[in-house]
C-alpha cells in the first residue's frame, strides 16, 4: 500500500505535492492524497463520517507515513475520541505517548463566556502552534470549526479570524484537514467560508434510499490537481474507511487464453469445444425456473473437480437448499464443501447496502482466494439499489475479479421475456460471455432453450439448443429443425418417432419391391428357359430334317451307283456315265 | 499535560472563603496587542471604580506560557477569568463594555 502511494506521489510530484491519506481508495481518487501544506475541508451532514475520516488521516499519517499530527477537537473529548477509534484498532493514547499524535480538546460554552468587546482567537493560534511545534506535526485536523460559531457570537471577528487561521496553517506548512457541517441548501458549510479558503473540498454524504443507507464521497474541488469528480461510495467498517472507486480507472488487465470447462460438455462444444476463458465473466440470464442455478452449480462442480477453489454467493437460496436441490440432478456439491474447495456465502440482499455487499465479497475473496466466483443471482441486489448502482457495483466487482484473474459467473433473472431488452442490471455489456436460457412455449408445454448471446474472443455456436435437466445432470440437445419449424420437448420427440415410423414403412416398402423384382426375374428367367428349350427342340428338328435329307441323298446316290454298276459291269464307267447322264 | 503551577492563588483559598468579597481575577493577554492593552486598561479602571482594593489581578501573557492556553481552555483573547467569588466566570474581549464586565463579575447586581 505504501509502495503504491510512493509511486503515485512520485508521478504527481511535478504537479502538486500531495500528502497521502492512507485511507483505502481516497488516494486513488485524489491522485495521491490531499494537497501538501494546504488546508482541506471535509464537509457533510451529521453522522457521515467527517470526524472519523479526519482522525484516520492523522492516525495513518502517524503510523504509516511517519508524519506526526495534531487533532484539535471542538466537539468530542480526547478520551471519547480514543474510545471511538479503539474499535478500529487504533490506540490514540499510545500514539500520544510516542509523540506521534497530540489531541487537544477545545471547549467553548457560550453560557460560560461573556463577550465584553473586541477579541481575537490568538489563544487558539497559540495552542495550535504550540501543539504543532511540540511534536513537529505535519498534519493538523480541526474538528469542527462550527463550534466556534456556536460558542462565540461575533461573526465578523470569527470570519476574519478563520481566514487568518487558514493562512496560519499554510505558514506552518502543515497539511490541514478542517471539518465542517453542511449548511442549508446548496452551501457546503454553515458559514460559507471554509470551502473558499480551502484548497481541496471533500463532501461526504449519507443517503438512505429504500431504507438502506449508503455513504458517498465527492471531491468538490481540488486546486491545481486533477481529481475524480464522481460520487464514490465509501464505508466504515472495522478497518476504518474504505472508499471504493467506481472503476480502477484503467483498463489494463492481464488476460488469459486458458479455457475452462463449464461442466456441461455439450455447452463447451458450443464454445468451440473448450468452454470459457479463465478470468472472464459469464452472465447466465433467463426467466424464472429456467435452470440458471443448475448451470451455476454445474460450473462450480466442474471447477471443484479440477481441484480449484470456488466461492458461491447465494442471494436467494440457503446453501443447504442448493446442496439438496443439486443432488436431484446428480451434482454432489457436498463433497466439495467438505473438502474445502467450495464455500457458500448466503445472505439476503437486503441485509445491508450494495457497498457493504461489495466489501463483504471483496474481503471473502481476498481471504479464500478462489479461482472462480459465482453470484446467484445478481437480480436480487436490485432490491437494495437502483439499476445504475447495481451496475456500478458490478463493474467494480468485475474489475476487481479480472485483476485477480478470477472467473466469475453471474446469474440474472430477466423478468422480461423479450430477449432483446437487455436489461440484466446492465451488466450484459460488461461480461465476456452471455448465456441466455429461455422458455420456448409451444404445443401446451414449456421447454428450455439455451443459446449464446455473445462470447468475446472465441467462435461460438449460433444455434438454439434445447436445454434439458435430467436426473443425470444437464444436457443440451439439438432442437429439431423440421419442415414445421423449430421443435422442442415432446414435439421434438414426436417428430423423431414420426420419422422413425416413416423409415420403418419405407424399409418395408422397399423390401416388398425387392421381392417382387426377384420374383419377376425368376419368372422371366423361367420363361427364358422354356423358350430356350423350345428353340433347342426346333433346332433339333431342323437338324434332324437336314440330316435326314443328307442321309436320303446319300442313300439315293449310293443306290444309283450301285444300279449303274450293275448295269455297266465295270467299275470305271459309272463316273462318265453318271456324268453324261447329268 | 497540564500543570497548575500557574496558580499562586491556591494558597489564598482559605482566605478567600473567609472574605467572599475578594475578587480574584486572572487576565490572559497576548503581548502588547491593542486588544490586550485596552483590556488591561479597561479592567483596571473598572476594578478601581467598583471593587477598589478588594481584588487580586493577575495578568498572564499567553505568548510566554503557551502551555497554559491548553490548560485553561483558552480560545479567544483577551480572556478574563473570575475565580472567585462565586462560580468561575469567563469574560472575553477588551472589556470595553463595562456593563457586561460588571455583570460577568457579578458586581452589577450588588451595586
Amino acid at each position: 500500500m505504501t509502495k503504491l502511494h510512493k509511486k503515485q506521489q512520485l508521478t504527481t510530484f511535478d504537479q502538486l505535492p500531495k500528502t497521502p491519506t492512507g485511507i483505502t481508495g481516497l488516494d486513488e481518487i485524489t491522485g495521491g492524497g490531499l494537497p501538501k501544506g494546504r488546508p482541506t475541508l471535509i464537509c457533510g451532514e451529521a453522522g457521515c463520517g467527517k470526524t472519523l475520516m479526519s482522525l484516520e488521516f492523522v492516525i495513518r499519517g502517524a503510523t504509516e507515513f511517519n508524519e506526526p499530527g495534531v487533532f484539535m477537537a471542538f466537539e468530542e473529548k480526547a478520551d471519547e475520541l480514543a474510545a471511538n477509534v479503539a474499535s478500529l484498532g487504533f490506540d490514540l493514547f499510545k500514539l500520544q505517548e510516542n509523540k506521534k499524535l497530540r489531541l487537544d480538546h477545545v471547549h467553548i460554552d457560550r453560557s460560560e463566556i461573556e463577550e465584553t468587546g473586541e477579541y481575537d482567537l490568538e489563544g487558539l493560534f497559540i495552542r495550535l502552534g504550540y501543539a504543532i511545534d511540540s511534536i513537529g506535526a505535519k498534519r493538523v485536523v480541526l474538528d469542527t470549526l462550527e463550534n466556534l460559531f456556536s460558542g462565540l457570537s461575533n461573526q465578523v471577528i470569527l470570519r476574519a479570524e478563520l481566514r487568518r487561521l487558514f493562512n496560519f496553517l499554510k505558514d506552518k506548512g502543515v497539511t490541514a484537514v478542517i471539518t465542517g457541517e453542511k449548511g442549508e441548501g446548496a452551501s457546503l458549510t454553515r458559514q460559507g467560508l471554509e470551502e473558499y479558503v480551502s484548497d481541496c473540498v471533500i463532501l461526504l454524504d449519507h443517503r438512505v434510499i429504500n431504507q438502506i443507507s449508503t455513504r458517498r464521497l465527492r471531491v468538490v474541488k481540488y486546486r491545481g490537481s486533477q481529481h475524480g469528480t464522481n460520487e464514490y461510495p465509501f464505508l466504515i467498517d472495522e478497518e476504518g474507511i474504505s472508499v471504493l472507486p467506481v472503476t480502477s480507472l484503467k483498463l489494463e488487465k492481464e488476460v488469459s487464453s486458458k479455457r475452462i470447462s463449464s461442466g456441461i460438455p455439450s455447452l463447451d462444444s458450443m464454445f468451440g469445444g473448450k468452454g470459457f476463458f479463465q478470468g472472464s465473466s459469464i452472465l447466465v440470464s433467463g426467466t424464472a425456473g429456467t435452470g440458471k442455478t443448475s448451470i451455476a452449480a454445474s460450473f462450480a462442480n466442474e471447477v471443484c473437480r479440477n481441484k480449484k477453489k470456488c466461492l458461491y454467493f447465494a442471494f436467494e437460496e440457503s446453501p443447504k437448499q442448493i446442496l439438496r436441490n443439486m443432488q436431484s440432478i446428480n451434482i454432489d456439491l457436498q463433497k466439495h464443501v467438505d473438502s474445502g474447495l467450495l464455500e457458500f456465502h448466503a445472505s439476503r440482499p437486503t441485509l445491508y447496502g450494495l457497498e457493504m455487499h461489495l466489501v463483504a465479497i471483496y474481503k471473502i475473496i481476498k481471504r479464500f482466494k478462489p479461482s472462480t466466483v459465482i453470484l446467484d443471482p445478481i437480480t436480487n441486489l436490485i432490491t437494495v439499489g437502483s439499476v445504475s448502482e447495481v451496475k456500478s457495483m458490478l463493474i467494480r466487482l468485475i474489475d476487481f475479479l479480472q485483476d485477480e484473474q478470477i472467473t466469475v459467473m453471474f446469474t440474472a433473472l430477466s423478468l422480461n421475456t423479450v430477449v432483446n431488452e437487455q436489461t440484466d442490471e446492465g451488466v450484459s455489456s460488461l461480461v465476456d460471455a452471455w448465456l441466455l436460457v429461455r422458455d420456448i412455449e409451444s404445443n401446451g408445454e414449456r421447454n428450455r432453450g439455451l443459446y449464446i448471446m455473445k462470447s468475446r474472443g472465441m467462435s461460438h455456436s449460433n444455434q438454439v439448443r434445447e436445454f434439458t435437466i435430467t436426473d443425470n445432470g444437464l444436457n443440451l440437445v439439438d432442437v429439431y429443425l423440421g419442415p414445421e419449424g423449430v421443435l422442442t420437448g415432446s414435439a421434438r420427440e414426436a417428430q423423431k418417432l414420426k420419422e422413425k415410423t416413416g423409415v420403418a414403412l419405407r424399409d418395408f416398402a422397399v423390401s416388398r419391391k425387392d421381392k417382387e423384382i426377384l420374383r419377376k426375374r425368376m419368372m422371366l428367367e423361367s420363361k427364358i428357359a422354356s423358350l430356350q428349350a423350345e428353340f433347342e427342340s426346333a433346332e433339333e428338328e431342323l437338324n434332324k430334317m437336314y440330316l435326314e435329307d443328307e442321309l436320303k441323298q446319300e442313300i439315293i446316290e449310293k443306290n444309283r451307283q450301285e444300279i449303274t454298276n450293275i448295269r455297266r459291269g465295270n467299275v470305271d464307267a459309272p463316273k462318265s456315265k453318271a456324268k453324261t447322264k447329268k | 499535560m497540564t500543570e497548575h503551577n500557574q496558580l499562586p492563588l491556591n494558597a489564598d483559598d482559605n482566605l478567600s472563603e473567609g472574605d467572599s468579597q475578594l475578587f480574584r481575577l486572572r487576565l490572559f493577554v497576548i503581548g502588547a496587542s491593542p486588544n490586550s492593552i485596552r483590556a488591561i486598561t479597561n479592567l483596571k479602571n473598572i476594578c478601581e471604580e467598583h471593587i477598589k482594593a478588594n481584588y487580586e489581578l493577575e495578568i498572564i501573557d499567553v505568548y510566554q506560557q503557551p502551555l497554559i492556553a491548553e490548560a485553561e481552555q483558552i480560545v479567544a483573547l483577551p480572556l478574563l477569568i473570575k475565580k472567585s467569588p462565586g462560580t468561575e466566570r469567563k469574560l472575553i474581549g477588551d472589556m470595553s463594555n463595562t456593563a457586561k464586565v460588571l455583570k460577568g463579575l457579578g458586581i452589577y447586581s450588588e451595586s
